[in-house]
């Protein structure tokens, strides 16, 4: 971990060639929407399958992405990530309930026999207010809880352990019928959002377009920030935090500025996910999925700006093979994973693809 | 250990690019003129009084009493388990006393601001064990101890400037790591990394130093050439040394105290606490 | 009125010559219509003959006799009576056990027309619990006597009880159009008040039994990670699947047990302890042995690592005994309970596993601080370097204090099987739980984790009814992080010069 910012580890293995790989993806993934959208029996014809799957697959990117901000950065290995996500897919799928419902109660509470809708999801038929929920609720969330847990200086594994009982309580939450967040059914069943039909090629494109828009937007503000005196500040605080405070700054807002903004992030990615996956139920809040995102983090390189993007890419790509494939070796797979990728590759593929270029 | 209610960041260093300590009381209740820089009227920048800490009943300062004057060059001495870094730690803010007054200059109570404050007041401190980021390069990482505003906002948005770049070119050929300005910290040698400590340390540009066994792992070379270096920062800076080197002591302090049991024995040049009968009991045990 | 109808066959059946007794009985009865089968029934009930028990057993079997394979057919308002009529004859029992329950039968069922006999078994009954009962049972029929003296009388007996059942009678009671006379109205606000009294003595011990039940479960589970954390730094994700595996040896070993020693099944837990400890703490040593050890001093990594471990655990298990859970049933000396209050239960299990736990947290100190091996795991924890210098063999050690962390938690594995469910994700839903107790407790603190254990686990219960069990997890979760803003080392840190 000497060198955490991808600007020196891709001069290394050479810029160029970084540089044409990464506009070679992005040409392809603004090409997928646009051949969505020919005729169904054209060659070219990319199916609704795929374009929701890759879609799924870049919104986990933009978490992995947002973990690695805090994690291989700043040192803060959050397993609460998934709460963020699913509470910006939550505050999205609201939305898109209540537009389903038109003026009515969204389905779930009409069947749960409520009579009126409680006070958290006012203006939820709004869609200016469900984004402004899809950002504040985890970015308020991660305001709070890393206010108390930085200035008690809880880092480290103890950070690690909080966030994981945060998604749990979440999780919990959100399971019971009685909060109002669908039980353990979520949100599904949608039928349109801003008036356009959520199923219609075009809604599809248009969702993944803005997706890999997000993804790159973020690579970029993570790429700033890693360049900037900021990023300096996070990885010396990730290695020497008292040195650092000892040099007069305070590492509580450096901590919390990016940790909100990893929150955000994240939500941002849940509210992107649930149009196109079609369903938000609590089981994105388990700390399962969040602890998983941190293998994609591992797996792909912590502390560089590709290596979470392939690692997302590489095990969500694995995981919807395996699925099909032997669904009973999945956890298998994932296991060795885990207990691989932390005993040989500690820097990940980016660092031994770094490594290889060094040699 | 007590928690101290205080803001986050203190207001004024947030506002202010050039941190300025004695800001405080004078400027709001006694109708002085502000001036810049801490308020040492009285020519002692650091006051400690009945200071004593106590862990679990063994206490590890005890009643200590301590002046240091603007300019002057301090050297700690005393056995293992004297005290000498439990009172680094009271002065930086890191342990809070359970008893007793610690001032920095005339104004700020250092027992009731936090260590990133104490930090920003100016005082500068280095571990007994060289702490450096590891992950940076030795350039960025005296960019980063050089005094500046060190705010989140700050730092989203900082550039270096000429001014700075110069200062940082400066304290690297000070330190002779000017050849290793781009290699990471983390692959110096040991007393690399004492001496680009001390860089950090000269790029805050701090009223008082403290360091901790700061000669620890050099050669002979390197701590004749420390020794020149803290001479010539006495006198702008106030430095508080702590060392187990006799000789490194000897080539540097006018004035030298010896700490016992966490408090001070003795006070004095080093031949007159040479030739104390209680230091050389407690040194020889006999 | 079909009641004087009733009264009025009654006595006409209670005129019938005796003589067709017994198995005339059960030609009678079963000749009868319903109705009539309803008052027959009724009269036995209140004139209780030992001789028809045999025949009362049978009909509540739904057979008119042992050896009668007539086939009959009763509506629930019969067999209702026929309980009630059966609990009546059981009164005259030898045994006081079957009378106690009988007369708690009979609290519930007991008719008008059985006051006389049961006021003749209330004032001969030795055993005082039976006694106790009856009064109950009495005091809950002469709470419709015409005479409002005696109404008064059984509600100040109702009062002195502690019985739920006693509250609901009571509370009907305070509806003037139920009950007329104001002075026994007012004799039944007070009874209820005192009844409520008791009754929320006993719920409040009821909530501090299961707070102890539950911490001594969470005891158990973290007191293994409090070793592999506390004195060796690792943060075992896989420590629940630990406990999971001590649950399935248990499982492994009832089974076994049941086809070859079918004698011994009462005792098959015990046999499953040092089961569970050796399978636990051998695949614990197997993994600190090729995965743990290399990652000693970087605990996210450790995180990472044996959650990837746990996943394959969870599968394997998965796939070795199905993804359902198995049944693990209690020996007849742990079912049951100890009845304390009338409305508090404390099952043996669950007394047991406090017992238990308290054992195994003794055991584990005096294995730490008074033997050898626990001299190294000490001397290792403080300084692994200057301990292998003095010639302590860290590597072994290393994995033996694993072990024994591992071992631990499948003891708890055995504990939990005798309360809870088995099954594959059985480990996961302690986890968190018990990393919970091991922050709050301090780390390698073995007084700090049995505290914390028993404070959550109380302070779970205690919030459970007030706000709900989610709502309560989530006040505990914040409770836990104000917490640790006042002491980060958590309940019984050290504290010290800060070392850098």
């Amino acid at each position: 971990m000497n060198q955490p910012l991808l600007v020196t580890a891709t001069q290394k293995a050479g810029p160029r060639l970084t540089l044409a790989v990464g506009a070679l993806v992005l040409l392809v993934l603004i090409a997928l929407p646009l051949l969505s959208l020919l005729p169904a029996g054209h060659s070219l014809q990319v199916s609704a399958y795929t374009l929701t799957l890759v879609g799924k697959i870049l919104c986990y990117a933009i978490v992995a992405l947002a973990l690695d901000l805090v994690w291989g950065y700043a040192g803060l290995l959050s397993l609460g990530h998934g709460l963020f996500f699913a509470l910006g897919g939550y505050a999205m799928g609201m939305y898109l309930m209540r537009e389903a419902a038109g003026d009515g109660l969204p389905a779930f509470m009409t069947f749960l026999s409520w009579s009126e809708l409680p006070w958290y999801w006012a203006g939820t038929q709004h869609f200016a207010w469900a984004l402004c929920l899809v950002v504040l609720a985890p970015g308020l969330l991660a305001l709070v809880f890393g206010y108390f847990a930085f200035r008690s200086r809880i880092k480290g594994v103890y950070f690690s352990i909080m966030t994981q009982a945060l998604t749990f309580a979440g999780m919990l939450l959100f399971f019971r019928n009685e909060t109002g967040f669908g039980g353990n059914n979520g949100f599904t069943n949608f039928r349109s959002i801003l008036g356009f039909e959520i199923t219609a090629q075009g809604t599809r494109a248009v969702l993944f377009l803005l997706t890999v828009a997000l993804l790159a937007g973020s690579l970029y503000l993570g790429w700033r920030l890693a360049r900037s005196k900021f990023g300096r500040v996070l990885t010396a605080l990730r290695d020497a935090e008292n040195r650092l405070m000892f040099c007069g700054y305070d590492p509580r807002g450096f901590k919390l500025f990016v940790w909100v903004l990893s929150a955000v992030l994240c939500g941002l990615a849940g509210a992107l996910y649930v149009p196109q996956v079609g369903i938000i139920n609590p089981s994105e809040m388990s700390p399962t999925n969040s602890i998983e995102a941190a293998v994609w983090v591992a797996l792909g390189g912590r502390g560089t700006l590709i290596g979470p993007l392939l690692g997302a890419g590489v095990v969500n790509g694995m995981k919807s093979w395996f699925t099909v494939a032997f669904p009973e070796f999945w956890l298998f797979f994932l296991g060795a994973l885990f207990i691989l990728v932390t005993l040989y590759l500690p820097r990940g593929v980016v660092g031994l693809l770094k490594k290889r270029g060094e040699q | 250990m007590r928690s101290v209610p205080l803001p986050a960041v203190h207001p004024e260093f947030m506002l202010e690019p050039i941190i300025d300590a004695g800001s405080g009381r004078d400027a709001i209740g006694l109708g002085q003129a502000r001036q810049p820089g801490l308020d040492v009227r009285h020519g002692t920048v650091l006051t400690l009084e009945d200071i004593s800490v106590s862990f679990d009943g063994f206490k590890a300062l005890n009643a200590l009493n301590l002046y240091i004057g603007v300019g002057e060059l301090r050297c700690i001495i005393g056995p293992n388990g004297a005290g000498k870094t439990t009172l680094m730690d009271v002065i930086t803010g890191k342990t809070r006393p359970t008893t007793g007054k610690a001032w920095f200059g005339e104004t700020l109570d250092l027992t009731r601001m936090s260590e990133v404050q104490i930090a920003q007041a100016g005082i500068g401190r280095k571990f007994q064990k060289p702490t450096v980021f590891e992950a940076l390069s030795v350039y960025e990482n005296l960019e980063l101890a050089q005094k500046a505003d060190k705010s989140v906002w700050a730092s989203l948005c900082a550039r270096l400037g000429g001014e700075q770049r110069d200062r940082i070119d400066q304290v690297l050929q000070t330190i002779r790591l000017t050849g290793s300005a781009q290699r990471p910290a983390g692959l110096l040698s040991h007393g690399q990394k004492q001496f680009l400590e001390i860089g950090m340390l000269l790029m805050q540009d701090p009223q008082l130093l403290l360091l901790d066994e700061p000669v620890a792992g050099m050669t002979d070379a390197e701590t004749e050439f420390t020794a020149e270096l803290f001479k010539s920062l006495a006198g702008r800076h106030s430095l508080m040394v702590v060392e187990h080197d006799m000789g490194f002591v000897g080539s540097i302090a006018d004035h030298v105290t010896v700490l016992h049991q966490g408090s001070v024995l003795a006070e004095g040049s080093l031949e007159q606490v040479q030739a104390d009968d209680r230091v050389i009991e407690v040194y020889l045990g006999r | 009125m079909p009641k004087a109808l009733h009264s009025l066959l009654l006595a006409l059946l209670l005129l019938l010559p005796l003589a067709a007794r017994a198995a005339g009985d059960a030609d009678y009865f079963i000749a009868a219509k319903p109705n009539e089968q309803a008052s027959l029934l009724q009269g036995w009930a209140a004139q209780p003959d030992p001789a028809r028990l045999e025949l009362l057993s049978s009909l509540q079997q739904g057979r008119l006799g042992p050896d009668d394979s007539r086939k009959l057919r009763l509506n629930n308002r019969l067999r209702g009576l026929v309980d009630n009529a059966l609990a009546s004859h059981r009164l005259l029992s030898d045994d006081a056990r079957v009378r106690l329950a009988a007369a708690q039968q009979l609290q519930k069922s007991a008719q008008p027309a059985q006051v006389a006999f049961l006021d003749r078994r209330f004032a001969s009954e030795p055993d005082a619990a039976v006694h106790a009962a009856l009064g109950l049972a009495l005091a809950n029929l002469q709470l419709v006597a015409t005479d409002p003296a005696v109404r008064l009388a059984a509600v100040r007996l109702l009062g002195e009880t502690g019985d739920p059942m006693a509250r609901t009678r009571l509370e009907s009671l305070l509806d003037p159009s139920v009950e007329t006379d104001p002075t026994v109205r007012t004799a039944a606000e007070t009874s209820l008040a005192q009844v409520k009294r008791k009754l929320l003595i006993g719920e409040l011990l009821g909530q501090a039994f299961s707070g102890l039940s539950l911490g001594s479960i969470l005891l158990l589970a973290a007191l293994g990670l409090a070793i592999t954390f506390g004195l060796l730094g690792v943060i075992n994700m896989a420590h629940g699947e630990m406990l999971m595996l001590g649950a399935y040896s248990t499982y492994v070993v009832q089974v076994l047990v049941q086809r070859y020693a079918p004698g011994a099944l009462d005792f098959y837990p015990l046999l499953a302890l040092p089961v569970a400890f050796g399978v636990s703490a051998g695949v614990g040593m197997l993994l600190e042995r090729t995965v743990i050890r290399h990652l000693y001093g970087r605990p996210l990594e450790t995180l990472l690592a044996t959650w990837g471990i746990s996943l394959i655990l969870i599968q394997a298990i998965r796939l070795l005994f199905g993804a359902q859970n198995v049944e693990v049933a209690n020996p007849a000396w742990l079912s049951g309970g100890l009845q304390v209050l009338p409305n508090l239960v404390l099952p043996y299990s669950r007394l047991v596993i406090i017992g238990f736990a308290l054992c195994v947290v003794l055991l584990t100190w005096l294995l730490l601080n008074r033997t050898r091996l626990g001299l190294n795991v000490r001397a290792v924890t403080q300084n692994r370097n200057m301990a292998a210098c003095c010639g302590v063999p860290t590597g072994r050690v290393d994995m033996l204090a694993f072990g024994l962390g591992s071992g631990i938690a499948g003891l708890g594995g055995v504990a939990l099987s005798q309360i809870g469910n088995v099954g594959p994700d059985l480990g996961q839903s302690y986890i968190i739980d018990s990393f919970l107790v091991v922050v709050l407790g301090g780390v390698g603190q073995l007084a700090g984790s049995l505290w914390a254990a028993f404070g959550l686990g109380i302070a779970n219960k205690l919030l459970e009814p007030q706000i709900g069990a989610v709502l309560g997890k989530i006040l505990i979760l914040a409770l836990i992080i104000l917490f640790i803003q006042k002491r980060p080392q958590g309940l019984f840190a050290l504290k010290g010069r800060v070392i850098d």
